[in-house]
């Protein structure tokens, strides 16, 4: 699904990530750990397309596509989803409004007809249960004077409602409590398919309890210099960062 | 004495000199101004003596004043001279129905996306149509008419309601209120008519539709309604004109009565053409709109979206002469490219626990000027009287202005007054948020400013909103990135 070849990224003068190689295929949960200012947030932006980072190598292919040629819109249109670390506030504008028109901007991308309010609606009923929310958060304005918690459950709701094909969840476990965790990690949970994949970007081996991932993938100073599976995520819990750190400057 | 007052000094005092011969034939009034325009524009219209000699009186004081200078705004000198005061559509006629209405002039309206066909079919809105300078449809009146409710144009209830227009012209925008009311009250060509009697809540939106058509015209047009005691109505208007290089007047005069427990809604789509991307072209709206609550808990409420026009010069305002008599003003304005708009309003508090609300949003993009000037001032009498104001700016670039000038005058200390202003810029994060979630930057900074301006688009009628949404993107096309 995902393939990425040696990427490597800048912002303004300063080269954050340093050649990247990560594969994804359908079905599968990736989670990509390490500690702070690794460049794990910035390989997520890149993923979905922020302007200020300037890729100046390597090539990601989404599903055939040269994803890195794609507007962020339309990598968001091809499927591509990221749960935002600190989602933005839209004065005015509801997340029911907000989910309307992203819709309806991707089923025209795709060639689909706008949904009507019927179906809408129903959609939305069904994806509310889902991931738990209440319909009065939904009226509100889009973020604004949420709880961090009911920011990321907003953002999981956002990603049931789309149905993406490459979620990225970025620190979305950071200032959760136990149960916000848990209702959270269910709604991405239920998200799985065969047919998705999931980016789980955590500083904190937490949140793999509730999601458990295929693989894990150790960033540091823009690399990725350790891949394992979930157990590799326990031992980094037990012996710390440092451990990595040192492995890497023994090299 | 400024430069153009000495000029239309000379033009005038020589008026006969160059005075032409009336042609009651002709659509079009000769173009300058002078004392024969006036009589020109009465006589088409066929107006009794006393309209004249108000016009008159109102063209007299004209000359004497000079135009504000205040305004937050700069344009080269207007050439009063070069302009037509009286331009009538080639298809005129008194028209029955809406079905005589010139085909071109339905498709222009639906082009707004206002069917006048649909209008009529539908319940809900009746509308006046004012093409240049003459009122061409007003539908809905026979049904109006059993309510008691008067709704023409302004020359047929000069005709049909004299004793109505005598009374109430010039009552609340005295004729030399400023510069240009003055010009209106001597040279205006139509406008709206509307009476709601007393007890009588109207049933369906009420709406005037204003258009410029030809070109080198000005167009000054008047409203006037007055709701008896107890009455309601909700009042919409919009305007639009053809694109054209050179700059277009318009100086219209609205005037709002409310008796006691009587209140008026009044909503604006302002949509003039502002110019092109150089600023060339545009219309100068300078246009004085004001309501008097003159009875107790009566209720006067101002809604405007304006995103047109070159200049906007405008400051729709209530004066609270009833105890416990409210007013509102809600407003959006939106500038791009060069337009410039200075606009707020005036809440003049007389009475005893009098109230008003102002919410104010304006929008800068591109290289305009967005200014809101508001003034609430608390008389000696008006104890216990409250005000709302909050005024937002919204930025979009930085070659933008927004300037907020309000004034606060307050006589009598059981006033309690507060003021909030905010500003704040368009977020490359939340447009990136909205791109992420599929949305075009262009949708995401329509989606964002409509947000913004909830608060006013709420206050307007269900389809207007819808119009006055779409209305925003478009004028904001093309202002990001
Ligand atoms: N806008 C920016 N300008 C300059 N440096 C940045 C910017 N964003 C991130 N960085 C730097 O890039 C590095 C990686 O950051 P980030 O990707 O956020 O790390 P992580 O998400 O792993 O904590 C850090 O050193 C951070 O300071
Ligand atoms: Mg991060």
């Amino acid at each position: 699904m995902l393939s990425i070849k040696n990427l490597q990224a800048k912002i303004g003068e300063k080269q954050i990530l340093q050649g990247i190689d990560l594969q994804i295929n359908a079905g599968e949960v990736h989670a990509i750990m390490g500690p702070n200012g690794s460049g794990k947030s910035t390989l997520a932006s890149v993923l979905s397309g922020r302007e200020e980072y300037e890729v100046t190598e390597g090539e990601v292919d989404f599903l055939g596509k040269n994803l890195l040629e794609l507007s962020p819109e339309d990598r968001a249109r091809e499927g591509i989803f990221m749960a935002f670390q600190y989602p933005v506030e839209i004065p005015g504008v509801s997340t029911i409004n907000f989910m309307k028109t992203a819709l309806n901007q991707i089923r025209t991308y795709r060639g689909q007809q706008a949904l009507d309010a019927v179906s809408f609606l129903g959609l939305m009923k069904e994806k509310m249960k889902l991931v738990e929310i209440d319909q009065s958060l939904l009226n509100r304005s889009l973020n604004e004077g949420f709880s961090g918690g009911e920011k990321k459950r907003n953002e999981v709701f956002q990603m049931a409602m789309l149905e993406p094909k490459l979620s990225i969840l970025d620190e979305t476990d950071s200032g959760l409590d136990i149960d916000a965790l848990r209702i959270v990690a269910n709604g991405v949970n239920k998200l799985r398919s065969q047919n998705n994949a999931t980016i789980v970007v955590t500083h904190y081996q937490r949140l793999l309890d509730y999601i458990v991932p295929d693989f894990v993938h150790v960033l540091y100073k823009g690399r990725i210099v350790k891949s394992g599976t979930k157990e590799l995520a326990l031992e980094l819990e037990a012996k710390g960062y440092d451990w990595i750190k040192n492995e890497v400057a023994a090299v | 004495m400024s430069k153009d007052n000495q000029v239309l000094e000379e033009l005038t005092s020589k008026e006969y000199e160059h005075g032409w011969t009336v042609n009651l034939e002709a659509d079009e009034a000769p173009r300058g101004l002078n004392e024969d325009t006036v009589r020109f524009i009465s006589a088409k219209k066929n107006e009794p003596e006393w309209l004249l000699e108000w016009r008159l009186k109102a063209f007299r004081m004209w000359v004497k004043m000079a135009e504000p200078k205040w305004p937050n705004v700069h344009y080269p000198p207007i050439d009063y001279q070069d302009i037509i005061y009286y331009s009538a559509p080639k298809k005129k006629a008194s028209l029955n129905s809406i079905d005589e209405v010139d085909p071109e002039l339905i498709k222009t309206f639906e082009k707004l996306g206002i069917s006048l066909g649909e209008q009529k079919r539908l319940t809900g809105i009746a509308v006046d149509a004012v093409i240049d300078s003459v009122s061409v449809a007003t539908t809905f009146k026979d049904k109006l008419s059993e309510l008691g409710i008067i709704f023409c144009s302004f020359s047929e209830a000069v005709k049909e309601h004299p004793e109505l227009i005598r009374k109430y012209l010039g009552s609340v925008v005295p004729i030399n209120d400023n510069y240009f009311a003055a010009l209106n009250s001597a040279v205006f060509s139509d406008g709206s008519f509307c009476y709601i009697p007393k007890g009588v809540r109207c049933p369906m939106e009420l709406s005037t539709y204003f258009r410029i058509n030809a070109a080198n015209t000005g167009q000054f047009e008047r409203t006037l309604i007055v709701a008896e005691e107890g009455a309601y109505v909700s009042y919409l208007e919009g305007c639009t004109a053809p694109m054209r290089d050179e700059n277009q007047l318009h100086a219209a005069v609205v005037e709002l009565y409310t008796m006691k427990d009587a209140e008026i809604k009044y909503s604006t789509v302002q949509n003039w053409y502002p110019g092109d991307k150089n600023g060339k072209g545009g219309i100068y709206n300078f246009v004085t709109k004001r309501g008097l609550c003159f009875g107790d808990h009566s209720k006067i409420s101002w809604t405007q979206v304006e995103t047109g026009s070159a200049i906007t010069w405008k400051y729709p305002s209530c004066v609270l002469k009833g105890d416990y008599s409210k007013g509102e003003f809600y407003s959006v304005a939106v500038t791009n490219n060069y337009q410039q708009a200075d606009t707020g309003t005036k809440m003049i508090h007389i009475g005893k626990n009098t109230s008003s609300r102002i919410v104010s949003k304006g929008i800068s993009a591109g290289k305009s000027q967005n200014s809101y000037r508001g003034q609430v001032q608390i008389m000696k009498r008006a104890s216990n009287a409250r005000n709302f104001s909050q005024c937002d700016s919204l930025l979009m670039g930085d070659q933008c202005g927004a300037h907020t000038f309000p004034y606060i005058d307050v006589e009598n200390n059981t006033a309690r007054i507060e003021h909030e202003a905010t500003t704040s810029k368009i977020g490359e994060d939340q447009i990136f948020y909205c791109q992420q979630r599929g949305i075009s930057e262009e949708a995401a900074v329509a989606l964002i400013v409509n947000g913004y301006a909830k608060e006013v688009l709420n206050q307007l009628p269900m389809e207007f909103a819808v119009e006055a949404q779409k209305l925003l993107a478009l004028t904001l096309e093309g202002s990001v990135g």
